[in-house]
């Protein structure tokens, strides 16, 4: 896979990036629109999303290709990463002071961290859904979500590293909302401020939402 | 005013180059950069060492020659103009200022501060034309342009193929360059003929030389002299997108 996606022309590399981009921030929207039923108190709302998020087969095909994308998300990011470093085998005695988006310079670190998250994440949920793991459980065996989002989300150390990666998130996609549409030459017509500012709104209230929920259970679900 | 210059010397393009330090005394803040250099040439060459070597040509800001990267910025602190046209009234007394050639893998230097830039050239080459017939001129109202497209097109031509974009670009990517002289023709009637096949050759020629992959932080629209817009990296970007779709 590695030879033929370095085969791939610059631009092609950027266009893939930028759809499997755009593809990874609907999930995120679709994994928001769940996480935020753990504000309910009545846990059922939370295990019954998930529940079908589990065995729907839609969802399932889906699981596929959202695995696939976001290998091939990072793949390509490190691809594009190496061949930069290697375009300017000498660097600059005094750093480039370019007037420039900050966050844009910090992709690759952005998106190391976000990538350490996700597996961390994985660990968390995902293979106690594959039963790799033990974790709480109904007693027909089906994985308890609900109660594990709880167990996390009470401990401090975890919350505070969940909301700090958010905000790095939501650096990431500050730059990438926008950036994707410049890849897919969709930001030279009328619309581009109007993508800029959404980007912008986007890269917000995404990250926000998540966030809303460990401080919730941090301090109003822990008051109960 | 009184100055410290920081300049990379490098006898060759084999030999391994340093900073050289030098002073410089009594220099008129009304200076350009480059006759501030003139001046420490002439100091050197009095002194039986080597001068400096730098490009320049027209020293009017539109031939594109100079290629001096300047404490950190190319082409120096002042935004939209080229080094010749940068003045030492922009600096203060008593300054040290760093003064280093382009540095990408496609830009090797040639001696001190001089890079080869025919990868530009190459680039052109590849498919940075129209091909017409000779003859006759045309009429010049036979082909109509809607003025806008005329403006843009004009915007993008605008472009001095200096390198300032690879040099500012973290990535030292020469998508500025490139776009630009696909756009001055993707936006005329006369360009379209060849449009697919200029944009696919182009891209393929810039990656071939080894320039690095955009990554949108658009240091080179903030550092081109010449004002190119990165809408130009979007318009060649579609027209990639819609070659690919279209061409056999």
């Amino acid at each position: 896979m590695s030879a033929s996606l370095l085969r791939f022309s610059s631009i092609t590399k950027k266009i893939w990036m930028a759809l499997l981009g755009i593809f990874l921030l609907i999930f995120l929207v679709v994994h928001l629109s769940i996480n935020l039923c753990l504000l309910r108190s009545d846990p059922r709302w939370f295990n019954d999303a998930a529940h079908f998020m589990g065995t729907n087969y839609v969802v399932k095909v889906f699981e596929i290709v959202l695995f696939a994308g976001f290998i091939l998300h990072v793949a390509l990011g490190i691809i594009l990463q190496v061949q930069n470093w290697m375009s300017r085998p000498v660097r600059y005695a005094v750093n480039n002071k370019s007037t420039t988006p900050f966050l844009s310079k910090y992709m690759i670190w952005t998106g190391g961290i976000i990538l350490l998250f996700l597996v961390i994440h994985l660990t968390n949920f995902y293979i106690i859904k594959l039963g790799w793991a033990s974790g709480p459980r109904f007693i027909d065996g089906e994985p308890n979500f609900y109660q594990r989002a709880v167990d996390l989300f009470s401990q401090p150390v975890y919350s505070l590293g969940y909301i700090l990666l958010f905000i790095v998130l939501g650096f990431h996609l500050n730059h990438a909302f926008q950036a994707a549409f410049q890849s897919l030459g969709l930001n030279f017509t009328k619309y581009s401020r109007c993508i800029e500012r959404f980007g912008i709104v986007y890269s917000i209230v995404v990250p926000l939402g998540f966030i809303i929920i460990p401080i919730y259970f941090l301090l109003i679900h822990s008051a109960l | 005013m009184n100055l410290t210059l920081k300049i990379w010397r490098q006898k060759d393009a084999k030999s391994k180059g340093k900073f050289v330090t030098y002073t410089l005394e009594n220099i008129s803040p009304n200076c350009s950069f480059l006759e501030m250099l003139d001046i420490l040439n002439e100091s050197l060459i009095q002194k039986n060492e080597e001068p400096v070597v730098f490009d320049h040509d027209c020293r009017e800001g539109i031939c594109g020659m100079c290629s001096l990267y300047i404490n950190g910025r190319p082409h120096g602190p002042d935004d939209a103009v080229t080094a010749c046209q940068l003045h030492m009234r922009k600096f203060k007394d008593g300054d040290t200022i760093t003064v280093e050639p382009w540095r990408a893998k496609p830009f090797p230097v040639i001696k001190d501060l001089m890079v080869d830039r025919t990868a530009f050239d190459k680039i052109i080459q590849a498919g940075g034309y129209i091909s017409v017939n000779t003859g006759g001129a045309m009429e010049a109202n036979h082909i109509l342009i809607p003025k806008p497209a005329a403006e843009l097109s004009m915007d993008a031509a605008a472009c001095i193929g200096c390198g300032a974009c690879v040099a500012a670009c973290k990535n030292a990517s020469a998508m500025l360059f490139v776009s630009a002289k696909i756009s001055q023709f993707a936006l005329l009637p006369q360009g379209r003929p060849e449009a697919s096949e200029r944009v696919m050759k182009m891209v393929k020629m810039m990656d071939d030389l080894g320039f690095g992959n955009c990554t949108n932080t658009y240091a080179c629209e903030a550092e081109c002299p010449k004002s190119i817009s990165r809408s130009n990296i979007a318009r060649m970007n579609l027209e990639f997108i819609c070659a690919k779709a279209s061409w056999e």
